[in-house]
């Protein structure tokens, strides 16, 4: 045997870096070749805690302004989401994100972490959210909602979106206030980097109530497409006799949106308003074809309760779209095909990682599939996304820098 | 095959770890109750750089006889290599994958000789 010299490292002494936590992350997108195509991300995060004082300068209301400075944000929290995302410092990003440098030429942190990670992946464009606000429609003060998502999407667009055309979003609706909402479609639809509008889907007021209509009229003519983000809300009644983190979040992620699915399928909102494109987001894939086989089932009974249908359910939630993390990969293989068969993957599924948040899943998970075309893997990677974004083709610079190498080589 | 230098044996107490690159190969070296072990760094789930995360020993439910959950703690004799990516957890004696022993970081042997740790790549 020979005797070689290697590189030799200590990882508990390495300061956090997003490069390096994803480095796997960076040679997979290498080994895979993806600067041959555009991936689009539809779902992921920043913490926008990081960056609270310049939003609470948005808040218009001058008293409600005071109230979240000396909260230092907390009139936000009013309500029990709640999780242990972080496991108990098994996930190493959560602990140590914070300790991460990244001033950059002057840009917004969130800008260069976002890049960073989106780099390392092969992402070209990322769709961002916030965190914390994905419980915020539970606050019991409806002006805490439309004052922060409003601060929230002014901050996001002019300090984040404007400043990075690789950055796009789809912004906050205070649903509990839907003329507020409305007025959000209104002020905020046309400007750089807003691809659609979102509704959180933890909530407890039904999508197909008349006051939404509006609203939904709104984003059909402006041609923007609605989503739904899931969550959990541990303090939910059945939530609530879970005793688990894992139990609350495989049940709530879904559970949101299968009930609001349903609400928006039976009241028969996609044959009201046929131009207005849905996306659902964070609740992996299983409970689709799961819902699909109960509300046709139903139908068939009682289609005089859903009268304003004129397909089976199932029809309607094949056209919608639907992210594809936490994609349920494990075990199965034959059920994961045929529930990627059941929605039309591959034109109705979107990619999307969900980082930096602990369930995310990277462009190889739909990269390897070995049931999926080439084309099928790079409609659901990019350019699915990218139509329903309106998105021109764009390579990252990096990639860009690879096919040069490769060419020149 | 070759015996790649990892570091002197008085460098590595028990706990430490210790990635060592050779090309394209990473592999992590463990210490543990005065023995060595020896993973691949890549994860079973989405090769996510498992021996770079935290060790932390296996939680267990306290049972009282009539089954009763009593609370929980950790089996201090079953340390977990815990992947930082999404907390996939291994058993650091085995590699083999803590829910599902099927699933395994590949192993790799660890060398002895003259106070140096070498391990096999
Ligand atoms: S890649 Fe290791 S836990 Fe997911």
């Amino acid at each position: 045997m020979n005797v070689m010299t290697p590189i030799v490292r200590d990882p508990n002494q390495q300061k956090f870096d997003t490069a390096n936590h994803l480095a796997h992350a960076a040679q997979q997108a290498e080994d895979r070749r993806y600067e041959d195509f555009m991936i689009v991300d539809v779902d992921s995060h920043h913490y926008e805690t990081g960056s609270y004082k310049d939003i609470f300068q948005y808040i218009e209301d001058p008293v409600m302004r005071d109230q979240f400075v000396y909260t230092k944000g907390q009139t936000m929290m009013l309500r029990s989401t709640g999780g242990f995302q972080e496991m108990a410092g098994r996930i190493a990003r959560y602990e140590y994100r914070n300790s991460e440098q990244a001033a950059e030429g002057g840009r917004h942190k969130d800008i260069t972490l976002t890049l960073k990670w989106m780099d390392a992946m092969g992402v070209d464009v990322a769709c961002v959210f916030p965190t914390p606000m994905l419980g915020l429609g539970l606050n019991p003060i409806v002006e805490v909602e439309v004052q922060y998502a409003r601060a929230y999407n002014r901050w996001l667009t002019e300090h984040i979106l404007a400043a990075e055309p690789r950055i796009v979003s789809m912004l906050y609706l205070p649903m509990n206030d839907p003329a507020a909402a409305l007025k959000m479609v209104e002020d905020f639809s046309g400007r750089q980097g807003v691809v659609g509008f979102l509704v959180t889907t933890v909530r407890y007021k039904p999508l197909y109530s008349n006051v939404y209509m509006k609203l939904y009229r709104a984003l059909e003519e402006r041609g923007l497409p609605i989503a739904f983000h899931a969550a959990t809300n541990w303090g939910d009644q059945s939530m609530n006799i879970t005793n688990r983190f894992i139990a609350s979040h495989a049940l709530g992620f879904t559970w949101f949106n299968i009930v609001h699915m349903t609400n928006w399928v039976v009241n028969g909102v996609p044959e009201r308003f046929p131009g207005l494109k849905s996306i659902w987001i964070e609740s992996g894939l299983a409970w689709v074809p799961f819902l699909m086989q109960r509300l046709d089932n139903e139908y068939m009974m009682r289609s005089s309760e859903a009268p304003t249908l004129k397909r089976k359910p199932s029809d309607y939630m094949r056209e919608m779209y639907y992210t594809s993390q936490p994609m349920e990969m494990i075990g199965n293989r034959t059920m994961l095909e045929e529930t990627f068969k059941m929605i039309a993957a591959d034109t109705q599924l979107v990619y999307a990682s969900d980082y930096p948040h602990w369930d995310m899943d990277l462009p190889s998970t739909i990269y390897d599939l070995p049931f999926l075309s080439l084309q099928a893997k790079k409609n659901i990677l990019g350019e699915t996304a990218r139509k329903l974004f309106k998105l021109d083709t764009v390579l990252s610079p990096q990639k860009q820098a690879r096919l040069k190498a490769r060419a020149a080589a | 095959m070759a015996q790649v230098f990892v570091c002197s044996e008085l460098e590595m107490k028990d706990g430490d770890v210790r990635i060592v690159r050779q090309d394209r190969v990473e592999v992590g070296i463990y210490r543990h109750a005065g023995s060595y072990y020896a993973y691949r760094n890549l994860c079973a789930h989405q090769g996510g750089p498992a021996c770079e995360g935290i060790i932390r020993n296996k939680v267990v439910d306290i049972l009282a006889p009539d089954k009763s959950f009593l609370g929980q703690t950790y089996d201090e004799d079953e340390p977990h290599i815990v992947c930082p990516w999404h907390g996939w957890e291994y058993k650091l004696k085995t590699g083999e994958c803590a829910p599902d022993p099927k699933l395994k970081l590949r192993r790799h042997d660890v060398v002895q000789r003259e106070g140096g740790i070498y391990v096999v790549i």
